[in-house]
């Protein structure tokens, strides 16, 4: 038996790395593909979500599913959110002697970045990958053939309600996080370790701009309520229908419901909380 | 307008992939107020041929002309109106999970009739009661047997009373009972609503026995055709494999593969 | 779940959480003060406007009493145009001084109005004619070093 050598002629590293190189470019172009069709996807979606707001039932129905039901994982992960951020603020803080500050850097980090970014997090791991799961399983059992068949448009009648659900949802449970962090933050920072009470909330309202900070954190989670909800609705219905293509689907919607948080929340914070305000 | 044929399809080729034909110049028509069926083995391209006729895929080559039109010059909304006269029942059912069964079975009317309550109620009964699931009226799909929810989905396939019911492989996994009872409902609905179905299926024995007229599938092409008689005499090789259930014929018991010598580590010794 | 405690929770949820907002924008936020008052706008120009911003305070007796509106470059004096609202409620005499201070002794800078003692009030539109500029540290360190090298001198004599 000869000994296979591990040097390859030269020709063939170059045709390997070609392989590897069109494999790659496969893979972009591929990717890039289907943000297109995901995009037209929105497109005819947005176009034909009369009857989701018509018939307003079914998106309320969502809203429940979507929103209603993730409130328990927000509010109780919200409060832990406010309670460390109070426990390692004030740490930081009373080193400079200005643990007085506490309420301002619970707030400001909350709303303006935490309720939007970890609530988005959140809603698309539990109801962004739920919504996934139902409309792949839905094309999977043949049930949006079958509306199909009857003449009912699937896409108008099944995906567009819990597009608007998860849109809808979204700000408000992202509110619900900030709040709840902050009475948080008030219970570690005022009950437990002592910080004056008058101090914490003073100095958070004058330091928390409406316009500036709480309609920042609002445009921040609709946006990301939208991308969530597009992803989660586009993938379910974009599954192969089989028991791994819906289960792989779900994944892909957590994790690029999440890139896609970071990324605009960014974009978003270099747009809003630098440029506008320093002049 | 009546129309002595619901269904023509004239020369229809149609690929998924293009390069892939699964319809090689399909040619077949289907009578008004007849069961036919179109039979053969799996992947012979039947089911593809019913979503033709569905308008749900248009032929790449020829014309389906169903109830009047061709499907090529269907817009969005004649086809929904065309849909409407339709009715089609999926392999397993596909009920609406989420829904009970009578809301299953409102669903068409709900949707397309402007009707008040108590007629839908008075609807949904009566077709409940066709296909003998009144009782269940208020289960949900999960709660349903097999049969039970074939029946189901049955019954809200003829919500709207439709002139042309189509059967994608309605037998399938269904206990002998249950088999029975879907096999003579087909007939007694046909008859009753006065509308022509066609049946998808390679359940021989049972469908011939229900059906006016069968075409027989083979590799995408009409190989035979005729009345449930002719086809149980026909001398034609496949027909004649298919319908007696013999395990050679023109196709073959074993898939191509070498020699078995080869294969054995006998002959290398 | 029926159809009436579906709608009962959504109703809920929505409320609650237009409940949180409200909450954010009235405890958390500053809404609750100063954006419904009536203002009237007076201007000043400074040589040096330091660190001030857009919507700082201006403050008197150390109480706010409005906010800088808009802060522009005069291309004709060199100077630095300051606009600001004051609340309608605080009325001053022509002759307030406007001093740009520094709160605390790193923090933020804000207007300080000194009341002056002319019968005649400012109205909208009316220039501070009495400024004084922030205090720029470069200037203060080499203020300090040229003091200190003078002190130096006359020792030496």
């Amino acid at each position: 038996m000869t000994p296979t050598s591990n040097w390859r002629q030269p020709e063939m590293r170059v045709a390997d790395l070609r392989a590897r190189l069109e494999r790659l470019g496969g893979t972009v172009t591929f990717q890039i593909w289907r943000l297109g069709f995901a995009s037209r996807f929105l497109g005819y979606l947005l176009l034909h979500s009369g009857t989701a707001l018509r018939r307003f039932r079914l998106t309320v129905a969502e809203i429940y599913f979507a929103g209603v039901l993730s409130l328990v994982i927000i509010l109780v992960s919200g409060l832990f959110v406010g309670m460390v951020l109070a426990l390692q603020g004030y740490e930081t803080l009373q080193r400079y002697g200005s643990s007085e500050a506490l309420g301002i850097l619970v707030a400001l980090s909350l709303v303006r970045e935490l309720g939007p970014v970890v609530a988005g997090l959140l809603f698309a791991s539990r109801a962004g990958s739920a919504i996934t799961a139902e409309i792949g399983l839905m094309k999977a059992t043949e049930q949006l053939s079958a509306m199909e068949m009857m003449a009912v448009d699937p896409i108008a009648r099944v995906v567009a309600p819990r597009f608007w659900g998860g849109v809808i949802s979204m700000p408000l449970l992202a509110a619900l996080f900030s709040a709840m962090g902050i009475f948080g933050g008030y219970l570690v920072g005022v009950e437990l370790i002592g910080v004056d009470a008058g101090a914490f909330w003073s100095q958070m309202q004058a330091a928390v701009d409406v316009r500036n900070d709480i309609l920042n954190g609002v445009i921040k989670s609709l946006v990301f309520g939208v991308a969530v909800a597009w992803i989660a609705v586009f993938e379910g219905y974009d599954a192969p229908p089989t028991a791994e293509g819906v289960s792989r689907a779900t994944t892909r919607t957590v994790v690029t419901s999440s890139l896609a948080i970071l990324a605009l929340d960014f974009i978003l914070t270099a747009l809003m909380f630098t440029g506008g305000n320093g002049k | 307008m009546q129309q002595s044929k619901i269904v023509e399809i004239s020369n229809v080729s149609f690929g998924y992939d293009p390069a892939v034909p699964v319809l090689r110049e399909v040619s077949l028509d289907i009578p008004r107020g007849s069961v036919v069926g179109i039979m053969g083995q799996s992947g012979c391209g039947k089911t593809t041929l019913l979503r033709i006729i569905a308008a749900a895929y248009l032929p790449t080559r020829g014309t389906a002309r169903v109830l009047g039109t061709s499907t090529r010059e269907l817009d969005r909304d004649a086809l929904y109106a065309m849909r409407r006269k339709m009715g089609m029942l999926f392999q397993f059912g596909a009920l609406f999970t989420d829904m009970s069964v009578y809301e299953n079975v409102a669903f068409p009317l709900r949707e397309h009739a402007m009707l008040p309550e108590d007629l839908i109620n008075d609807l949904v009964m009566m077709k409940l009661h066709a296909v003998g699931l009144r009782g269940a009226a208020y289960l949900m799909p999960t709660e349903l047997s097999g049969g039970m929810a074939r029946r189901v989905a049955l019954a809200r396939s003829i919500a709207l009373d439709p002139q042309l019911i189509l059967y994608d492989e309605p037998f399938t996994g269904l206990d002998p009972i249950s088999f029975g009872v879907i096999v003579r409902l087909i007939r007694s609905l046909n008859d009753s609503l006065g509308a022509t179905s066609i049946i998808v299926t390679h359940d021989v024995q049972e469908a011939l026995g229900v059906v006016d007229y069968v075409y027989f599938m083979a590799a995408g092409r009409v190989i035979a055709q005729g009345r449930p008689d002719a086809i149980r005499a026909s001398e034609e090789p496949f027909v004649n494999q298919f319908v007696n259930g013999r395990r050679d014929g023109p196709v073959p018991f074993h898939y191509p593969a070498p020699a078995y010598d080869a294969d054995l580590e006998l002959a290398a010794a | 779940m029926n159809r009436s405690a579906i709608d009962l929770w959504v109703g809920i949820f929505v409320a609650a959480g237009f409940a949180g907002l409200l909450f954010l924008a009235l405890k958390v936020g500053n809404l609750a003060s100063f954006s419904t008052a009536q203002t009237y706008q007076v201007h000043a120009k400074f040589a040096n406007i330091g660190g001030l911003k857009v919507r700082a305070p201006v403050k008197s007796a150390g109480v706010v009493v409005g906010r800088v509106s808009e802060i522009r470059f005069d291309n004709e004096s060199y100077e630095a145009i300051v606009s600001m609202n004051l609340d309608y409620a605080y009325q001053f005499p022509r002759d307030t001084t406007a001093k740009i201070l520094t709160s605390g002794l790193l923090g933020e800078q804000y207007l300080g109005l000194e009341a002056g003692g002319d019968g005649v009030m400012l109205k909208t539109g009316d220039r501070l004619r009495l400024t004084q500029s922030a205090v720029v540290l470069e200037n203060l360190i080499s203020q300090f070093l040229f003091n200190k090298a003078a002190e130096g001198k006359e020792a030496a004599k």
